[in-house]
């Protein structure tokens, strides 16, 4: 206790001096917000490019690029989706490509078949230009990573399908039916796989995962008994048939026709 | 009599040393300068667009990126640089690539952080996690809670950055997956209320962390015209207090200048997005001032 009472002079000192240094130490950590300056800088070719990152990309960019411009086969002529009041010739050719592909997988995991497919006309993001079909060629065409799915819906479902697309006028890609637009707007003369619609049957549609969960409108869809998801994205299924041909068929057959 | 000179000795030290140290803090500026530069939506736009584009023609690109990022740190070397999002899905580098080159380049510009994006699920949670080796950034969202995934513990809820001095704090805030995302895609991750987690976020940085600035990354999009009740940014800032930026994502809204919004208390919120594909580069320059004559005084925004 004698010895602590030689230091107690010091030691008050010393408190206080922390006690500052505290106080100082804290008032220097908040600062006041005084002024903002917010700005949009456009990213554009005056900007200069930087080496090292233009090194880092090259070898990835040049590879894809290799693997986009491999040729995969031989388009006859252009198809063109603007081409065509109810169906187009690249419609027609990918529902008939999901139609054909997707059944193979659908045959083998479910043992049923396919009836038709029905695509929308936005899905197609570009043409396919006469002359070699690359693999960029499927990627502007199938941009999006849409899966093929496989829907079962009943006959009903069908006689909404087809008033859908009389009263949207839109060429959307359609395979594996046919019918006849009457006077009076409505579907007569339903045909799938060559044969008349029934109405009590349950058929297997194959479609995009976006429009089997009501994109575009296409509400039938959610009335589907069953989804089977083919987990098989529509740009390979395009790559895919791509690769198995020589020269693209040019499917220019009427499946909806006016009265 | 040895222990009592050293008391003396150290405390004597110490207290040259502190005083020293104080006095050379005041000497030092009382601005400080943080510059804020944000993307959001760049969806692996790693090339400008070419030439020919109809729309964007000779816009954007990575390499120019970082060109003009460089040059603002040189500038300024107090920068916080951020992402809102969607750095995945939409040119055939993440097709072929899954995101590898996105966050490689990322890291290369030194990107402080992003939020995550519902595009950024779209090679599911496992194509995420695949990814997260390539990104020396960090992930922050806080209302998202990767708890029971594969994802535990790769995202931070919040983080505080310390720029020269400034206490900046951010966090994220991630759209409602369900109906947007596959199930399949983000699985078990929970979405919990932007609003309610916004609020928690604030009250921690703001008031307890005392953070000097809040930050908001958000990928709930700027506004919804056909969808009033909906949330976004803008009822975001006015629904919360204590936000200073909300850096937002998911429209690809194109802004002629930041928006400033007034929050809960009555004060101004900055809610800013740059459009997409890294066509702009967003940038907010914050003053703050630390001589207390300024403390109530108000601050100026110039947008």
């Amino acid at each position: 206790m004698v010895k602590l009472k030689k230091y107690n002079g010091f030691l008050k000192l010393f408190v206080i001096f922390l006690t500052l240094f505290f106080v100082f130490s804290c008032s220097q950590k908040n600062y006041n917000l005084t002024k903002i300056e917010g700005k949009q800088l456009p990213v554009t070719e005056k900007d200069n490019q930087t080496r090292e990152i233009e090194n880092f990309i090259k070898p990835y960019r040049d590879h894809i690029n290799e693997d986009l411009d491999n040729i995969l086969a031989y388009c006859p002529e252009t198809l063109d989706k603007s081409t065509g009041k109810w169906q187009t010739s690249i419609g027609n050719l990918m529902a008939d490509i999901c139609l054909q592909k997707g059944n193979h997988i659908f045959k083998a995991r479910e043992k049923k078949e396919i009836d038709l497919c029905l695509l929308n006309h936005g899905g197609i993001r570009a043409i396919l230009p006469k002359g070699n079909v690359t693999t960029r060629t499927a990627f502007e065409i199938m941009p999006f990573e849409n899966n093929l799915v496989v829907l079962a819906l009943k006959g009903d479902q069908i006689l909404e399908m087809t008033s859908y697309i009389i009263k949207e006028k839109k060429p959307h890609p359609l395979s594996g039916m046919t019918f006849t637009i009457s006077k009076d707007n409505t579907a007569k003369n339903i045909q799938i796989q060559g044969k008349p619609l029934d109405t009590s049957r349950t058929y297997y549609i194959a479609t995009n995962d976006y429009l089997a969960n009501g994109g575009d409108s296409m509400n039938f869809f959610l009335k589907s008994i069953q989804k089977y998801d083919l987990n098989y994205k529509l740009r390979n299924v395009l790559i895919d048939y791509f690769k198995e041909v020589d020269t693209i068929p040019v499917p220019k057959d009427i499946r909806i026709t006016e009265e | 009599m040895k222990r009592r000179e050293f008391i003396e000795k150290t405390a004597a030290g110490t207290a040259l040393l502190s005083l020293g140290l104080s006095l050379s803090s005041f000497e030092t500026n009382d601005i400080k300068h943080l510059t804020v530069l944000h993307t959001n939506d760049v969806h692996s736009h790693i090339d400008p667009f070419p030439a020919d584009d109809p729309r964007n023609p000779n816009k954007g690109g990575v390499s120019r990126r970082a060109a003009l990022i460089e040059t603002i740190r040189k500038e300024n070397p107090n920068v916080l640089l951020l992402d809102a999002g969607d750095i995945f899905q939409g040119t055939p580098y993440f097709n072929y690539y899954g995101g590898e080159l996105e966050f490689k380049l990322m890291s290369m510009m030194k990107y402080d952080a992003s939020t995550i994006g519902n595009h950024d699920f779209d090679n599911g949670l496992d194509g995420l996690y695949a990814q997260m080796p390539h990104a020396s950034f960090d992930f922050i969202c806080s209302n998202y809670d990767f708890k029971n995934t594969i994802m535990n513990g790769l995202v931070k809820p919040y983080k505080i950055f310390n720029k020269n001095g400034i206490k900046v704090g951010v966090f994220g805030l991630g759209i409602e997956l369900d109906g947007l995302v596959d199930k399949k895609m983000y699985k078990e991750t929970v979405y919990n209320n932007p609003v309610e987690i916004a609020q928690d976020m604030t009250q921690l940085l703001k008031k307890e962390e005392k953070c000097d600035l809040v930050i908001c990354l958000s990928h709930l999009g700027y506004k919804y015209k056909d969808d009033a009740t909906r949330i976004c940014d803008l009822k975001l800032a006015e629904l919360t207090q204590d936000i200073d930026l909300i850096i937002g994502g998911h429209t690809h809204t194109f802004l002629d200048k930041p928006t400033i919004v007034k929050n809960k208390a009555g004060e101004d919120v900055l809610v800013n997005q740059v459009g997409c594909y890294g066509i702009n580069l967003g940038r907010i320059d914050f003053y703050f001032n630390r001589n207390k004559s300024h403390t109530n005084q108000g601050k100026s925004i110039i947008v």
